[in-house]
């Protein structure tokens, strides 16, 4: 977080969800205005529909859909997140320090999600453009039918990654032992390595060498509904 | 026909269309998609008729008393519900099946009449928005276009969970349908068959559903009527569930619902008739003694004022109307024979929404077909197509003594058959027997 600004604390043991989402979401802020937001005791649907450059730091867990639809915010969650975190994101940056419940990132447009720890299953599902950095594993059937934009895995990926998968675009570090349908490995050629470790400065992941990724895609064989494909649906 | 040698017997088993399809099926080795509704024969409104007054009831004055039309949908939750001049709305049919001139109409024709339309899958366009004074915005699994931004801009959000023709059943645009401004608001390549999921990416079940109802009210400040759109399934449980999760409205939708693209063993054989889902989602909302406070919509197969007085006497707020709309717009108008024919079909017969070819203008991407649709006389007339089925309702509100449409009631009907009474629960014409209750 960026220094020497006054910091607002919303503390969710006094204040309603509503009012604190309120103040969140109120008319245009002062771009980098700062909020710490205490005792979130697992709350859903926080600080999420936001629209402004804040920064918005929650400390402690929080329930589902926490950053919803973001837009422009920067929002860290210091914990554990519920499903469904940063869903549908549209801009900005999501970073949750410990561990994700499913479907996060679900269908982000853009932006960036960053998770410190693992995430569960069908992390960006239906992902449209957003980007997605994991510095742990992720759980199956991630990347369900992901249309645009990245998920970059550091640790392994679980089973059935990538099916259906579109064209957005997936690297893992670890191992990616079982893939969805119609998604495959595919050579990494230089703008490849150059988009990654721009991501994985962007995520702050230190010292990985690009050279340790996989990158997977779309066979695009599914592309055109035919009966020869049966065996894949 | 006219040659026919009348020796000649068809089988109701194997009849024309069944050979027709055997032999599509043997050719292509692949099941048929096609848009439209169930054309099969099922149990429907019309099996019921209103009983009118006489001695016993007191009749209103036809042009001369009042009966009301409106209908407020969303006050259980909602800061801002919404208010409609007559109780039929627009089903949610996509920019992407239809023509960007047939969503403009679509617009032009409800909102003349003080109703609202709904969007569909693939997003929110500025021309439905600007051309429909109320506009719901569907929030469905694939989340194609969807923004905050345009969730915002609506004036009441339906969570599809499914719909008459295909409950349980995802979307389908085919290739041909995916143009460039299609393929961009749903991000995905230009002419690939796409696939709309079945299920919501990111909640599972009615606990979830109810988390997932707190966060878009938080994102649209509570302003928003809730809406969940289902296919007929289990109306009752469905119907309990989504009260549960927390819905200000419920839309049911009958088998006979229309589609875009859907495979037909889907259109016909999944899904109860519209006449056999009503009572079932009335009696769950008086059951949890929700009813007229979470509004009920009732869509699929509602074609004229007797459908829609039927539908609200049974217990329904209001009803949606789909294939219906696409009809008076121009869909399968006669004027296009030829152009029908070319096709292989027939004014009156088509059906093939999913293919693009749409000699009306309407369910098509072509720029060409579409400009045969002007939206301006279309929208016209669809109002004049709502003017007469609020006409006709008002007319049968009356007949039964009835100064607001929402003061029909079961006990104004009586049904025809011995399946139309079980479904409905009204007692069979004649008798005092329901089927199942008495």
């Amino acid at each position: 977080m960026s220094g020497g600004q006054n910091i607002e604390v919303l503390d969710l043991s006094q204040s309603s969800l509503r009012d604190v989402n309120a103040l969140l979401q109120g008319d245009a802020k002062p771009t980098g205005a700062f909020f710490k937001v205490i005792n979130p005791r697992g709350a859903h649907a926080l600080a999420c529909g936001l629209d402004s450059e804040i920064e918005v730091e929650v400390e402690g867990h929080t329930g589902y859909y926490c950053a919803g639809m973001n837009k422009l915010a920067r929002v860290v969650i210091k914990g554990n997140a519920g499903q469904g975190v940063a869903e549908n994101m549209m801009s900005g940056e999501v970073r949750v320090t410990g561990d994700v419940s499913q479907s996060a990132g679900a269908t982000a447009h853009g932006g960036l999600l960053v998770v410190e720890g693992n995430a569960a299953a069908r992390c960006g599902i239906s992902l449209k453009g957003g980007d997605i950095v994991v510095k742990g594993n992720v759980g199956h059937m991630s990347m369900f039918m992901a249309q645009a934009g990245t998920l970059v895995v550091l640790g392994d990926a679980g089973d059935a990654l990538g099916d259906s998968l579109y064209e957005a675009q997936i690297y893992v570090r670890g191992s990616a032992d079982n893939l969805g349908a119609d998604c495959v490995e595919k050579e990494m050629r230089e703008e490849h390595r150059e988009k990654l470790q721009a991501l994985l400065d962007k995520a702050d992941c230190g010292e990985v060498a690009v050279s340790e990724f996989k990158r997977y895609g779309s066979a695009r064989a599914l592309y055109h509904f035919k009966p020869d494909n049966v065996d894949a649906y | 026909m006219d040659d026919m040698n009348w020796s000649l017997r068809e089988s109701h088993s194997f009849d024309r269309n069944t050979i027709a399809e055997i032999r599509r099926a043997a050719q292509t080795g692949l099941y048929r998609i096609r848009g439209f509704g169930a054309k099969r024969q099922v149990p429907t409104l019309d099996d019921l008729v209103f009983l009118g007054a006489s001695m016993s009831r007191y009749p209103l004055e036809g042009y001369r008393e009042k009966c009301d039309t409106s209908v407020t949908l969303g006050a259980r939750y909602a800061s801002k519900p919404i208010q409609l001049k007559i109780p039929i709305t627009i089903a949610g049919m996509s920019f992407g099946s239809l023509s960007a001139n047939a969503k403009e109409a679509l617009g032009r024709g409800a909102s003349e009449l003080g109703t609202s339309t709904t969007t569909g899958d693939g997003g929110m366009t500025p021309e439905e928005r600007g051309h429909s004074s109320q506009l719901v915005y569907q929030y469905l699994p694939s989340r194609y276009g969807m923004n905050p931004d345009d969730l915002r801009k609506a004036d009441a959000i339906e969570i599809v969970v499914g719909q008459g023709a295909k409950p349980g059943g995802g979307g389908m645009l085919l290739g041909q349908k995916i143009t460039e401004r299609v393929a961009e608001m749903r991000t995905l390549p230009e002419g690939i068959d796409q696939r709309s999921a079945c299920r919501h990416p990111d909640w599972t079940g009615p606990d979830d559903l109810a988390i997932k109802i707190l966060e878009l009210r938080e994102i649209t400040k509570w302003e928003k009527p809730i809406y969940i759109k289902c296919g007929a399934a289990r109306p009752y449980y469905d119907t309990a569930l989504a009260v549960k999760a927390g819905a200000d409205v419920v839309v049911m939708d009958g088998m006979q619902g229309g589609t875009a693209a859907t495979q037909d063993v889907f259109i016909e054989h999944v899904g109860l008739p519209t006449l056999a889902a009503i009572p079932l989602a009335v009696q769950a909302l008086k059951d949890l003694d929700m009813h007229r406070k979470v509004q009920l919509i009732v869509g699929g197969g509602i074609r004229s004022g007797a459908d829609v007085a039927k539908a609200l006497a049974l217990g329904a707020d209001a009803v949606s109307i789909g294939t219906s709309a696409l009809i008076a717009l121009g869909d399968n108008d006669p004027a296009f024979e030829e152009d029908y024919k070319k096709l292989g079909t027939r004014a009156g017969f088509w059906e093939d929404y999913q293919d693009g070819s749409d000699p009306a203008g309407i369910t098509t991407q072509n720029p060409e077909l579409a400009s045969r649709l002007d939206p301006v006389k279309a929208g016209r007339r669809l109002a004049n197509y709502l003017r007469v089925l609020t006409l006709e309702t008002q007319t049968l509100a009356r007949a039964n003594g009835k100064s607001h449409v929402h003061n029909m009631e079961p006990e104004d009907l009586a049904a025809l058959s011995v399946e139309a009474a079980a479904m409905a629960g009204v007692p069979l014409a004649g008798t005092s027997w329901i089927p199942g209750q008495s």
